[in-house]
């Protein structure tokens, strides 16, 4: 989508409402709800992939050298990674200060 | 075969056909399940969708997290649609305006729109036996529009329309078991599942959307906002349903049952229990009660699928 969604008005919208584009949602960026980021040790890391498995939001991405790790632009910070992590490698860290 | 399948979590696809960017409460088992699902389906797929929490958070217009078409239903009608939108494809198809493909045609409801709502709907679906797949996301109640009870809400939950209190012990019937309403329609593909069992599930919604003929899946997920639990122990209480045998996990294929995972140690219902606000008031002769009613229904479940004593 060219523009962002604020700035669309009615008569723009397809008839029907039909949105002809696909994953268009990937614009709406869902970090801003977050008060918890995780933090990867990367140095603990397993390289298993059950964090990227359990994220609801399908937020976690893999690193270049193999490790997982949270991409912020989408984490709502719901901790189901740090929790699920079998080596417990990531925590919870505060977004204040 | 089946036993040498290897499960390992970066083995999965990687595509993502429901893409971040959906507006589901933080640790929201439900669109952890429908990512799920949508792994397992692929792009040759078409979904018609009930009104519920994931319609909302999936399509405000003019965004949608969809990767696949998708078309909005209300609250009745997803397995109606569905219905047309095969046998439509199947026409043209046999018409030759169409190139043949193998395509997965999928309706998705919450358990409001398939067990209280769409029931008669799904039901005549059901019995027609379009080449379908039905997915129910079970999250106990209607928790898009601020957690009001459904037939699917277990005994004893305290919801916004069912509240605990003196007199009242919150919901106080029982269940709806969508998945023997289901079998009893004589189905070629029955199968309950979780999303805290992601190979499972994607496993089941497989073989569902291969069998020729109508398929039911009923995927329970947990709702930390309305079953009142801290988000990051989304999946942890799925587990623990299972593994207390309040929502067994079986398939059933062509009238067959079959076990999908038997817990090693039976876990007391109480450790489901204790950790979930909707089911705080609940006295020890309350949870008696509930163990009770959970071990009979374990026993007949072992019992059909020839694991019984």
């Amino acid at each position: 989508m060219a523009k962002p969604m604020e700035k669309i008005t009615w008569q723009e919208i397809e008839t029907g409402s039909v949105v002809t584009e696909i994953g268009n949602a990937r614009q709406y960026e869902t970090g801003s709800w977050r008060s918890e980021r995780p933090v990867v040790d990367a140095g603990l890391c397993i390289k298993c992939g059950v964090c990227w498995l359990f994220c609801p939001d399908s937020s976690v991405k893999q690193a270049p050298d193999g490790h997982f790790e949270a991409d912020l632009v989408y984490c709502k910070g719901c901790g189901i990674c740090a929790k699920e992590c079998p080596v417990g490698c990531i925590t919870m860290v505060s977004e204040e200060g | 075969m089946d036993k040498f399948s290897v499960f390992s979590a970066r083995l999965v696809d990687k595509t993502e056909n429901f893409t971040s960017g959906h507006r589901a409460c933080q640790g929201c088992a439900e669109a952890l399940a429908v990512r799920h699902v949508m792994k397992a389906l692929g792009r040759d797929t078409i979904v018609a969708m009930a009104t519920g929490c994931m319609e909302i958070i999936s399509s405000p217009l003019p965004l949608t997290s969809w990767k696949v078409p998708w078309i909005h239903n209300a609250f009745e009608n997803p397995s109606a649609v569905i219905s047309g939108v095969e046998s439509g494809m199947k026409a043209m198809m046999r018409k030759g305006k169409l190139p043949y493909k193998k395509i997965n045609y999928v309706a998705m409801g919450g358990d409001g729109a398939t067990a209280d709502i769409g029931m008669g709907q799904l039901s005549g679906a059901l019995e027609r036996g379009h080449d379908f797949l039905y997915v129910c996301y079970d999250n106990e109640a209607y928790m898009n529009t601020g957690i009001q009870r459904s037939s699917s809400t277990p005994y004893g939950a305290s919801t916004t329309t069912s509240p605990a209190g003196k007199v009242s012990i919150g919901q106080h019937t029982q269940k709806k078991n969508m998945a023997q309403i289901a079998v009893a329609h004589n189905v070629p593909y029955v199968a309950t599942a979780c999303s805290s069992y992601p190979f499972d599930l994607m496993d089941k919604v497989k073989r569902g959307a291969d069998t020729p003929g109508a398929a039911y899946i009923n995927c329970l997920s947990v709702c930390p906002t309305g079953w009142r639990i801290p988000t990051e122990d989304a999946i942890k209480y799925g587990r623990l349903a299972v593994d207390c045998c309040i929502y067994p996990l079986y398939e059933v294929i062509g009238g067959q049952y079959k076990l999908s995972y038997k817990p090693y140690k039976k876990v007391p219902v109480t450790e489901y229990i204790k950790g979930q606000g909707r089911f705080r008031h609940l006295t020890d002769s309350d949870i008696a009660f509930i163990q009770g009613q959970v071990d009979r229904e374990w026993e007949k479940i072992l019992k059909l699928c020839g694991e019984g004593k």
